[in-house]
């Protein structure tokens, strides 16, 4: 009986194993067939509004190629995976997307820890992962399959110190992060380097987990130790009730954040409390460069709501996926992981796109103030060594370095776009 | 100074939450003798229950008292009915074995109700309109820099309130008296955590269905310091341990401890007190029903 039992047992597995295995096989060689395409994130966790406007992005970068004939004549299949938004969970529905679907490529994942769960299967299995926006430098240090497509962390926390200090005039910053995140964690790293550098002094550096709900004694202990500036490098969800209680506890100095505020989520649970707060981000809505304005009115078409900066690093992702199998002629592992490291001046909804030998984007940043439900855009910081584009700035300035002063905010404004193209507040729905 | 009253204000406040959510643990114990691990969990389908209202009825900030009373009482309702319906349909019937089957039950409900909420509603955090309007007001200053709000004051007194009321209930009318001597009518410590959930998105207007967790084993904790079983004792552990957490998170940093412990000072509290006094701070060392 025992014996019969792990026969049938094993012919199952047999089966399922060679059905899978069909699967995958069926038509989709290096060279020709449908290209599959894995895409993960959060749809339905506490960081939800991430993976679904990057999952929004993705998707409609691939109906984009798709309608313009597809890449070498080979249609893109999106094949998407919730991980909710939890890094084991992650590392298994990857696991899944490449011994189960046979993906091509790999899209994903926003939250850093949730990237750096998932990049060591990719890696392993030799398979392509282009990361839209996970900035901590760890994710691509995984392996020479991992990529991203967004700017990194040193780089982000330099820009909001350089703000903070240059253009706030702060001298004392307070800091509040997220124990548990490799996001956060980084950024309070760098941004405490970067401010400390430039003159400043970080008076008090206060934790917090992913899902308190009472941020009332940190914000007391920093409220004692009066700072110019509150660095919050966390998540939506949390930084809505920080900003509420911040003002309930009659903190004047403005909250400092990252690309992780960027949700519409975020006016629902921090209201007018918002108002005043600097974030820096990967992009401004308002723009006023064709391109972009191209993409908020093709995404605010299909679906109603004005694209975050995920919605474009996760097009941007795409795009940059497509580029690379064109040029490589194939989607070969191997050689469209080389072709994806050549990518030079690739124009991105997100601005230029180049990708440096730690398989990083080396980008501007541009940083946004929080006023009535609006990001509006206040300045661009970019990394040292790279011009400002003629266009944008007004006087011939040189690359910014971490001692020449950032340019004013206010002869880089862009100029606001016209009526009746203008951006207007993202749905508070 | 400032620092150390606001502290303390702030501790209160979580503490009375804790309160509150422990009146509820505590008269269930009191009267069924079984830990109810749902409690919690009811305590977040309140919220849920209050925020679907609003939102049906297309409430935001500062409506009018009526459309309040409205949601308190629809949440109520709601809750009271949850709560009623796992004792019916899930405590009830294993009554008769042993108490370990009732508390694993407990436990198997309490999982269920979270995990449903996550995979009908989501886990992504919703925030809870703002009845009293504290969020837009800036908050009354007591001394120096010493700031309270109006939500603040709201749950700090509705919970002493409360446990005035419950102690009269109890001890004084014949409903109480009831519940004492027959230990069966389970709806009045069901609403206790209604009324929670609600009052609580009105300081932290952050709600999601697995709110109830943390909460709700603190508010157990809590329940324990002050002698499971005993009312005022209730409020009492809640308020020590919404302290003792927020002095953690506020001072705990200068002596080397990062303001990420706050959550295993109410668990140490727990083992401390499970050594050293099993009964409680106000419980006798015999059980006697509430």
């Amino acid at each position: 009986m025992k014996r019969t039992l792990l026969a049938l047992l094993l012919t199952t597995t047999l089966f399922f194993a060679f059905a899978c295995e069909r699967r995958g096989g069926g038509g989709s060689g290096s060279d020709t067939g449908t290209i599959l395409v894995g895409y993960y994130g959060d749809l339905s966790g506490r960081t939800s509004s991430f993976g679904q406007s990057t999952k929004n992005g993705v998707e409609m970068a691939a109906d984009e190629i798709n309608k313009a004939g597809g890449i070498n004549g080979r249609q893109v299949q999106i094949i998407v995976e919730d991980d909710q938004g939890e890094p084991n969970k992650a590392a298994t529905v990857v696991s899944k997307l490449i011994n189960q679907d046979r993906v091509q490529a790999l899209l994903g994942e926003v939250a850093s820890s949730n990237s750096l769960a998932a990049a060591p299967k990719a890696q392993e299995a030799k398979v392509i992962m282009i990361s839209p926006s996970s900035t901590n430098p760890a994710v691509t240090q995984v392996g020479d399959y991992i990529f991203r497509v967004c700017f990194i962390d040193p780089f982000q926390g330099e820009v909001m110190a350089k703000f903070a200090s240059n253009n706030l005039k702060a001298k004392r910053a307070a800091i509040l992060y997220d124990f548990n995140s490799d996001y956060s964690r980084g950024l309070q790293q760098f941004f405490k380097r970067s401010f400390t550098q430039l003159g400043g002094q970080v008076v008090s550096e206060q934790s917090y987990t992913q899902g308190d709900r009472d941020f009332s004694g940190q914000l007391t202990a920093i409220r004692a130790t009066t700072p110019d500036v509150i660095y919050v490098p966390g998540y939506y969800g949390e930084v809505g009730v920080i900003a509420n209680q911040t003002k309930q506890l009659g903190i004047r100095a403005p909250l400092l954040g990252g690309d992780g505020w960027d949700s519409p989520r975020l006016w629902e649970l921090g209201g007018n409390s918002l108002n005043g707060n600097y974030i820096s981000n990967h992009y401004s809505v308002d723009d006023p460069s064709p391109a972009i304005r191209k993409f908020v009115a093709d995404y605010r078409a299909r679906f109603s709501i004005l694209p975050d900066a995920l919605a474009a690093l996760g097009y941007d992702s795409m795009k940059v996926l497509a580029d690379a199998i064109k040029r490589a002629g194939t989607t070969e592992s191997a050689k469209l992981r080389d072709a994806i490291a050549q990518t030079q001046d690739f124009s991105g909804v997100t601005g230029s796109i180049n990708i440096d030998k730690d398989r990083n984007a080396v980008k501007p940043a541009v940083v946004l103030k929080l006023q009535d439900g609006k990001f509006v855009y206040e300045t661009t910081i970019y990394p040292e060594g790279m011009t400002p584009p003629a266009s944008t700035s007004v006087s011939p300035a040189a690359p910014l370095t971490s001692t020449s002063p950032v340019t004013a905010a206010s002869p880089q404004k862009p100029p606001p776009p016209s009526s009746g193209t203008s951006a207007p507040a993202p749905s508070t729905k | 100074m400032d620092t150390f009253v606001q502290q303390l204000i702030n501790g209160l406040n979580i503490g009375a939450i804790y309160a509150l959510i422990a009146l509820g643990y505590t008269m269930v114990y009191g009267i069924l003798r079984l830990i109810n691990f749902a409690h919690g969990d009811v305590y977040m389908v309140g919220a849920f229950a209050g925020y679907f209202i609003a939102l049906s009825l297309g409430l935001s900030a500062g409506p009018s008292l009526g459309a309040i009373a409205l949601v308190l009482l629809g949440s109520m309702i709601i809750a009271a009915v949850i709560g009623m319906a796992i004792e019916r349909f899930t405590y009830r019937p294993v009554r008769m074995y042993s108490r370990m089957t009732t508390l694993i039950m407990a436990i198997g409900v309490s999982l269920l109700i979270e995990y449903l909420f996550v995979a009908v509603i989501g886990a992504a955090p919703r925030a809870f309109p703002d009845f009293l309007g504290s969020q837009s007001q800036p908050p009354y200053h007591l001394f120096g820099r010493a700031a309270i709000s109006k939500a603040q004051i709201v749950i700090f007194l509705v919970s002493i309130a409360l446990m005035l009321l419950l102690q009269w209930i109890v001890f004084k009318t014949r409903v109480g008296t009831a519940m004492r001597a027959v230990s069966y009518n389970l709806n009045s410590a069901k609403l206790m955590g209604i009324n929670a959930g609600v009052l609580t998105a009105q300081y932290n207007p952050n709600i999601e269905p697995l709110m109830g967790i943390l909460t709700g084993l603190k508010a157990f904790v809590a329940a324990v310091l002050g002698g499971i079983g005993n009312i005022p004792g209730a409020v009492l552990g809640g308020l020590l341990i919404g302290a003792a957490e927020t002095f953690v998170v506020g001072y705990g940093q200068s002596i080397g401890i990062a303001s990420t412990y706050r959550d295993a000072v109410a668990f140490a509290i727990l083992i401390l007190v499970l050594l050293l006094r099993p009964s409680g701070l106000l419980g006798s060392t015999v059980q006697e029903k509430v």
